[in-house]
């Protein structure tokens, strides 16, 4: 079996894929954000001192831990649609991805925010500030800096998963790969470009995490 | 009602206060009136009930039983149809604003500097503008002998720096009743004596109702107006320190103070 790398077809669709990984970083970039309010507002409410509040959002955070993220796609993209809200397809996979990702956050800011000291919130009751206030300039400033490498974590993982929006036909890289395999039948080149894709994004965020984190260390006089 | 002669109402009242955690009763009906301007240490053994006395106060605990008054005003509860029921948010946080307090492991906000630790109340509860805060919290902290270290953060000061910086930051607030609790137990020993001056200095300057739990019985003895010894949840005895060190009526007091005074 003789296997040949065409460079040729290669320099012809390195453009292509070029653009399509602009939509595979938006899709990342966006539905991250989104995770990462999400999940903030998810951690928040179930700190509710309303029970119902608390127990309902625990449940929405482990159904949509508990249930895969295509089906999540699908769901947001074919079946809301019947309910009135429609979108197109890239919206509908960040909207996915975002909640997704969301839920897994809200854990690690449970986290974060589990581990402030009681002594924080007593100081804050005794300066009278409101719960507002407490939370917004006590607490979350505090919570969030020693989580970033969880959530760096699941930024990267979100990337890794953004293929998955092929699914639903999102241009994004695996989903362009696959029509110019399939229009060439080429697999071998557009596959395996993405992959090194991949591999070159993942790297290079990854290694910006560590800087933030880096730079998070270093803040208020190493304290 | 006593709040139409606020002149005659003690500063603090705690009025058949009881407070227990399960079956463990840490209070048992407490009655204690603190006149204005007085300083009262609180002394006992661990388990006394004394800490409690100022979480409360401080409404980071709530009573079982009684009320808490704060200058004729209830504090743990708020009037409705003439009659006396548990305070709300609001009501608690109104009366709330006459009280300050400094806490055993000093509670200062880790992730902003000594300066932005006073100016955060000041600006987000009384809406002060930044500059009357900075001026505000730059006052203070130059008072308790911090004034060259504004912009460092509690990591880059020591723990009897740190104790003088959350004095401030109490005091930035203008508080009627400021509240110790153990605010030299943290530090060590070469450094109790910075905080203790700004307390005495503090006590001397302004019109400060003080309560304090505190350990330094030197510091008790030379600087309150009444000591309270707890025990057991309930005042087991209370008098000038003069009486109270010199001649102590109880038993139970002259167990602890004898071995407290055989430690130092």
């Amino acid at each position: 079996m003789t296997f040949e790398w065409d460079w040729a077809y290669t320099q012809e669709i390195l453009p292509i894929l070029g653009k399509a990984s602009i939509i595979t970083v938006q899709a990342t970039v966006i539905g991250f954000i989104l995770a990462a309010l999400i999940g903030l507002v998810f951690a928040l409410l179930r700190m509710s001192t309303l029970a119902p509040v608390r127990l309902a959002t625990g449940a929405v955070v482990e159904f949509i831990r508990s249930t895969p993220l295509l089906i999540q796609i699908f769901f947001v993209y074919f079946v809301l649609p019947e309910f009135g809200v429609t979108m197109d397809a890239m919206t509908a996979g960040i909207l996915a991805l975002g909640l997704h990702y969301g839920s897994y956050c809200s854990e690690v800011y449970r986290a974060g925010l589990d581990n402030i000291p009681k002594g924080q919130w007593e100081a804050a009751t005794a300066l009278n500030l409101s719960t507002l206030t407490t939370f917004k300039d006590i607490i979350i400033p505090q919570a969030i800096p020693p989580v970033v490498p969880a959530l760096g974590n699941y930024l990267v993982a979100l990337f890794k998963e953004t293929p998955l929006l092929s699914a639903i036909a999102v241009l994004e890289l695996m989903q362009t790969a696959k029509i110019l395999g399939s229009e060439s039948f080429q697999y071998t080149e557009p596959i395996t470009l993405v992959g090194l894709f991949f591999l070159f994004f993942s790297l290079v965020s990854a290694a910006l995490v560590r800087q933030v984190e880096a730079w998070l260390k270093t803040r208020h006089g190493g304290a | 009602m006593s709040a139409d002669h606020p002149s005659a109402a003690p500063m603090v009242r705690f009025e058949n206060v009881r407070k227990s955690y399960g079956h463990l009763t840490v209070l048992d009906d407490l009655n204690l009136d603190i006149a204005p301007n007085e300083k009262v240490a609180i002394i006992g053994p661990s388990g006394s009930g004394k800490t409690t006395v100022l979480r409360m106060l401080m409404t980071l605990e709530e009573v079982n039983d009684g009320v808490i008054w704060v200058e004729g005003d209830p504090l743990t509860h708020m009037y409705r149809d003439g009659k006396l029921v548990r305070a709300n948010k609001r009501h608690i946080r109104q009366v709330r604003s006459k009280i300050g307090m400094v806490f055993q492991h000093f509670n200062l906000f880790p992730h902003m500097s000594a300066v932005k630790n006073c100016m955060e109340a000041p600006i987000t509860v009384l809406g002060l503008s930044r500059d009357e805060a900075y001026e505000r919290s730059r006052v203070l902290l130059d008072m308790v002998g911090l004034g060259d270290k504004l912009d460092h953060y509690p990591g880059q000061l020591s723990g009897g720096q740190k104790q003088r910086v959350a004095i401030a930051r109490a005091l930035a607030m203008r508080p009627k009743i400021m509240l110790f609790d153990e605010v030299t137990s943290a530090l060590d020993p070469e450094l109790v004596g910075e905080v203790l001056n700004v307390i005495r200095e503090l006590g001397e300057a302004h019109d400060l109702t003080m309560l304090m739990v505190t350990h330094q019985m030197g510091f008790a003895k030379e600087f309150a107006d009444r000591v309270c010894f707890f025990y057991a949840g309930k005042i087991a005895e209370q008098g000038t320190p003069d009486a109270f060190f010199g001649n102590p009526q109880n038993e139970r007091t002259q167990q602890f103070l004898s071995a407290v005074l055989e430690a130092d």
